[in-house]
């Protein structure tokens, strides 16, 4: 399970603090897959680095009695000046796992070929978001916390990223954030809403969805 | 405010293993990023402080540099430049540390001091092995005894790299808080250099200037090295308990410093 507790979030900024998450609860059962919807600079990804650990919260409680990944996005996490297979072997000796015998998988799933082998700040985002990926999925967790995955990339991959997240590792719990409501709608059972702050809760996603659309006329 | 994260069922020895790890993969990542894998590749980490001391010492040879001690005068650049190397370069290397390594921290067991921590280990192998070989090298060719008290040299040497872990956090902590930090770092690292006792015996100064040099701390830790390294030769001045105390100063601030830092950084 995961539980946060009145998670406050402030930043600071030249014209005074500001309040990005405003009291925020949230719990996740081990195999839960929960979607959290927000506009652009709602406060999604602040959310997923404090539940990942990455961030901590101005006040608050994060609790973790499970495995949780760090926040798997298409960007970040990554060192720009090393090949794909020392980032690799990077993340692999943080996590203690080998990276000796990942790398068939790696070379398979990223399709990569010689480029592995190359700086990653050569490749194109394209290659940036398989090899991201292909790694996200070397170390195992109980659960997923995943950005804006479906940012990047073709439709052929986008088949091969569904097929390892949703179908291999379909008993996990999984936090996905998005802005689209459709992809939200496709893989969680039940979804909050980020608006001002505050962390709107539905138990269907279809509860969520409308709401979403609501706000998003009023501001509009 | 309080502000708790907790990853529950994780003990100390767990802490410990993780710790250990992290370091070990962020030292590796820092060679790597450093040196690459083209020609001499990481021998590199103590070549680069290796050729600093020989052209300095070259330098001083070639001017007869003795800086009012009849010593001899490689062994005397040797002791002094790479003291200077041992605690300089720590600072330098942990200034505006976080922010090629931002990305990292999206990884919950790296934590900011993890980065600083492999960055003074670094510093520290390279410059302890340049200093080695460089004493073996010297001792081979004929134009440098060994140290009369070994284990004085060792211990001196433990003193000056803990001075420069301390400084380093601190300076480097502070960094990360304001821009000015970098700024003032460098002239401060310029001026401080003909001062640390590198070049002098603070036995060859006047009065007047001892008690001012003397407020360094590295200072004490030279002259201790060149007291083990010399023995009876020189009239040494230190007080190690006097730089044990700023060193701890320099270190608990600088972790204090870095408790913030850790508090408030966001992952690129």
């Amino acid at each position: 399970m995961i539980r946060l507790a009145n998670i406050n979030k402030l930043y600071p900024t030249r014209g005074g603090p500001v309040r990005i998450l405003n009291d925020v609860n949230l719990t996740v059962n081990p195999g839960e897959r929960v979607g959290i919807l927000g506009r652009n600079g709602a406060g999604k990804s602040t959310l997923i680095r404090l539940v990942s650990g990455a961030e901590l919260p101005s006040t608050g409680v994060v609790e973790r009695h499970m495995s949780v990944s760090w926040p798997l996005a298409f960007g970040g996490a990554f060192q720009g000046t090393l090949t794909g297979l020392d980032n690799l072997r990077f993340i692999c000796r943080i996590y203690g796992a080998d990276p000796e015998d990942k790398i068939p998988f790696i070379e398979d799933f990223s399709e990569l070929g010689i480029y592995l082998r190359e700086p990653v700040k050569s490749y194109s985002s394209g290659m940036r978001a398989r090899l991201a990926f292909a790694i996200s999925m070397v170390i195992e967790f109980d659960c997923f916390l995943i950005d804006e995955i479906i940012a990047v990339g073709d439709a052929r991959f986008h088949e091969k990223c569904s097929h390892e997240l949703f179908e291999k590792r379909g008993d996990r719990a999984m936090i996905i954030v998005s802005h689209d409501s459709g992809y939200i709608r496709e893989h969680c059972a039940r979804a909050g809403v980020l608006v001002a702050g505050q962390l709107h809760h539905f138990d269907n996603t279809e509860d969520a969805f409308t709401f979403y659309h609501e706000e998003a006329a009023l501001l509009a | 405010m309080s502000a708790n994260d907790e990853s529950v069922g994780v003990s100390l020895a767990d802490s410990w293993r993780i710790e250990r790890r992290v370091i070990w993969a962020l030292m590796l990542r820092e060679i790597l990023t450093r040196y690459g894998r083209h020609n001499i590749g990481f021998l590199w980490l103590f070549v680069e402080p290796m050729l600093f001391t020989l052209m300095v010492t070259a330098l001083w040879t070639a001017t007869k540099a003795v800086h009012g001690s009849n010593l001899p005068i490689v062994a005397f650049a040797v002791t002094g430049y790479s003291s200077v190397l041992l605690w300089r370069n720590m600072p330098s290397r942990c200034v505006k540390a976080l922010e090629p390594n931002l990305s990292l921290l999206y990884h919950r067991n790296v934590r900011p001091v993890d980065i600083f921590i492999s960055r003074l280990a670094l510093e520290a192998a390279g410059a302890t092995m340049s200093f080695a070989f460089l004493i073996l090298f010297f001792h081979f060719v004929g134009w440098l005894e060994y140290p009369e008290d070994f284990l004085q040299v060792v211990a001196a040497w433990g003193m000056l790299a803990w001075f420069g872990g301390g400084l380093a956090l601190f300076i480097g902590a502070l960094s990360e808080r304001s821009e000015t930090i970098e700024k003032l770092w460098h002239p401060a690292a310029y001026i401080l250099f003909p001062l640390s006792g590198a070049g002098f015996l603070v036995d060859a100064l006047p009065v007047e200037a001892q008690h001012f040099v003397l407020l360094l701390p590295m200072v004490h830790g030279v002259e201790f090295l060149r007291e083990g390294f010399f023995g009876s030769k020189i009239i040494a001045h230190y007080d190690i308990g006097y730089m044990a105390l700023l060193n701890t100063l320099l270190t608990v601030l600088g972790l204090a410093q870095l408790r913030v830092v850790s508090r408030t950084v966001v992952p690129e």
